[in-house]
């Protein structure tokens, strides 16, 4: 059930840097594939020769295993001129491809994790923001959000009180929405892609569009790999390894009313791979 | 007034050896940040030119540059620190013991650097291989430390913390990263713990400041 539900989600399995180097064998809901290139004309296969459906967006290519797939959520931001794309390669993470996801939405863990960075004490305090299911859309928004980044982005002179909002589009994507230091009216976009390899470990794909002509590429994608690695070794002891969805199995807080949000959602959808539920 | 550049990437053991050497003794340094991955600059050709061997760290300071990144502790140690215990290499006893755990470390490097390399970045090397390596050279490790323990000394080298400290720390500290617990190595995780406890130590991805250390907060 929860793997049919799944299994009709486009996911991504490369990015043009990996397949420049040859041929990728990977897995995706625990079927071995291969990914071959050119990345403009790629050929996604399983074991058995089967072909699957192939589509290039926001510098990855996506596939999909379903018989019957949802299409691709849309980023609208991933047009706008002047905006430059930034494929941060990707990460393998032991942990629930939920968990990968609901990590990213968390505010209040920023100045303990990425202390100096994103976070600093003692400004450790959430302010009350607002988290919702949007019906018309599907999809888990949390906006209204702000909290004070000591270097919130490579293009941040200093400290500075970024504004967010979150936007969870597929059960295994989320995209964020923060204060651009250099264009203060302007957003810029930073989003994960989530490869689920199985329920209990995943490929995370990092990807980012900003307004920044001036950072290096190799400073830009450091900066962001540097910021992910920290939330590594925390996302591969979380207990327990899959998302629990009964709200008995964890206690949350005010300031994880995203989390809250993204678990009814997921709930409700049926989305349950890499969840743990009363019926797995 | 920089004494050297490094050109280095975020995420790698290798270069915060460097880093962190250079935070213990004080030294400035610019930092040329190399896109190692996704984009593999270490193998461009203006990267392979600097350095034939594509690796990094890289170090230079005026015409010298360094490719091997125990050279750089080496190269660090002998040119800021002037009471000498970082890198004793005149000592007849511990000069010779230095040089023995540099060699060590770039086992390891070899070994849990790579296994590390392959479960975050999905390097392309045998899996299986490295890690039982790494679990072998954290074993040996452990046991070499076991003894230092034995002997009331907290270094791998004499009574003061050296190079042989730093060149072997990293690697160990991270092999969590890999899937290789502390749990079963009480001297290993002793001995990074006095690693971090060092005055101007820094961190990296994966290995974070001792937060027990810092002043107690006011209990008004």
């Amino acid at each position: 059930m929860s793997l049919l539900y799944a299994s009709n989600d486009w996911y991504p399995v490369a990015d043009a840097a990996c397949l420049a180097r040859g041929p990728r064998k990977t897995r995706l809901l625990g079927t071995d594939l291969e990914v071959l290139g050119p990345f403009d004309d790629p050929v996604v296969t399983d074991m058995g020769g089967r072909r699957f459906p192939v589509q290039v967006r926001y510098d990855h290519l996506w596939t999909t295993i379903g018989d019957d797939p949802r299409p691709l959520f849309d980023i609208p931001e991933a047009d706008e001129p002047g905006r430059r794309h930034v494929p941060c390669g990707v990460v393998r993470v032991k942990c629930s491809p939920l968990r990968a996801v609901e990590n990213f939405l968390d505010i209040a863990h920023f100045p303990f994790v990425h202390t100096g960075i994103l976070g600093a004490e003692p400004h450790t305090e959430v302010a009350t923001y607002k988290a919702e299911i949007r019906e018309d859309a599907d999809e888990v928004w949390a906006t209204n959000i702000s909290f004070y980044q000591p270097q919130a982005a490579k293009s941040a002179a200093g400290g500075i009180t970024t504004r967010y909002e979150y936007r969870v589009p597929a059960p295994t994507a989320a995209v964020l929405y923060k204060t651009c230091p250099p264009r203060p009216k302007a957003m810029d976009v930073i989003a994960i892609f989530v490869q689920p390899r199985s329920e209990t470990d995943c490929d995370v794909w990092p990807w980012m569009a900003l307004y920044d002509d001036t950072t290096g590429f190799a400073d830009l994608a450091q900066f962001q790999q540097e910021i992910f690695l920290q939330d590594r070794s925390i996302l591969e002891n979380q207990r327990p390894v899959k998302l629990p969805l009964d709200p008995k199995l964890e206690i949350p807080t005010r300031a994880d009313l995203t989390s809250i949000a993204y678990r009814r959602w997921l709930k409700r959808r049926g989305a349950y791979y890499g969840a743990l539920t009363d019926q797995t | 007034m920089s004494d050297f550049t490094l050109y280095t990437y975020v995420l790698s053991a290798s270069c915060y050896k460097v880093r962190l050497m250079a935070a213990l003794l004080g030294v400035p340094y610019d930092s040329v940040a190399v896109n190692f991955y996704p984009g593999f600059e270490h193998r461009s050709e203006a990267m392979l030119a600097l350095n034939p061997s594509g690796t990094l760290p890289i170090l230079r300071a005026g015409d010298l540059v360094l490719t091997e990144t125990q050279a750089m502790l080496g190269w660090l140690a002998t040119n800021h620190d002037r009471t000498g215990r970082w890198y004793p290499a005149a000592d007849p006893v511990l000069g010779p013991q230095v040089l023995q755990w540099l060699g060590f470390a770039a086992r390891l490097t070899g070994s849990a650097g790579l296994a590390r390399l392959h479960a975050i970045l999905d390097w392309p090397v045998d899996g299986e291989a490295v890690r039982k390596a790494a679990l072998k050279d954290l074993r040996e490790l452990e046991l070499l430390l076991t003894d230092r323990v034995l002997a009331g000394r907290t270094w791998l080298v004499g009574d003061h913390p050296t190079i042989a400290d730093i060149a072997c720390f990293p690697h160990a500290a991270l092999s969590p990263d890999a899937g290789l617990e502390h749990d079963g190595f009480p001297a290993i995780r002793n001995w990074l713990y006095a690693v971090r406890s060092l005055p101007g130590f820094v961190t990296m991805p994966g290995i974070h400041e001792l937060l027990e250390l810092r002043e107690p907060a006011d209990p008004q």
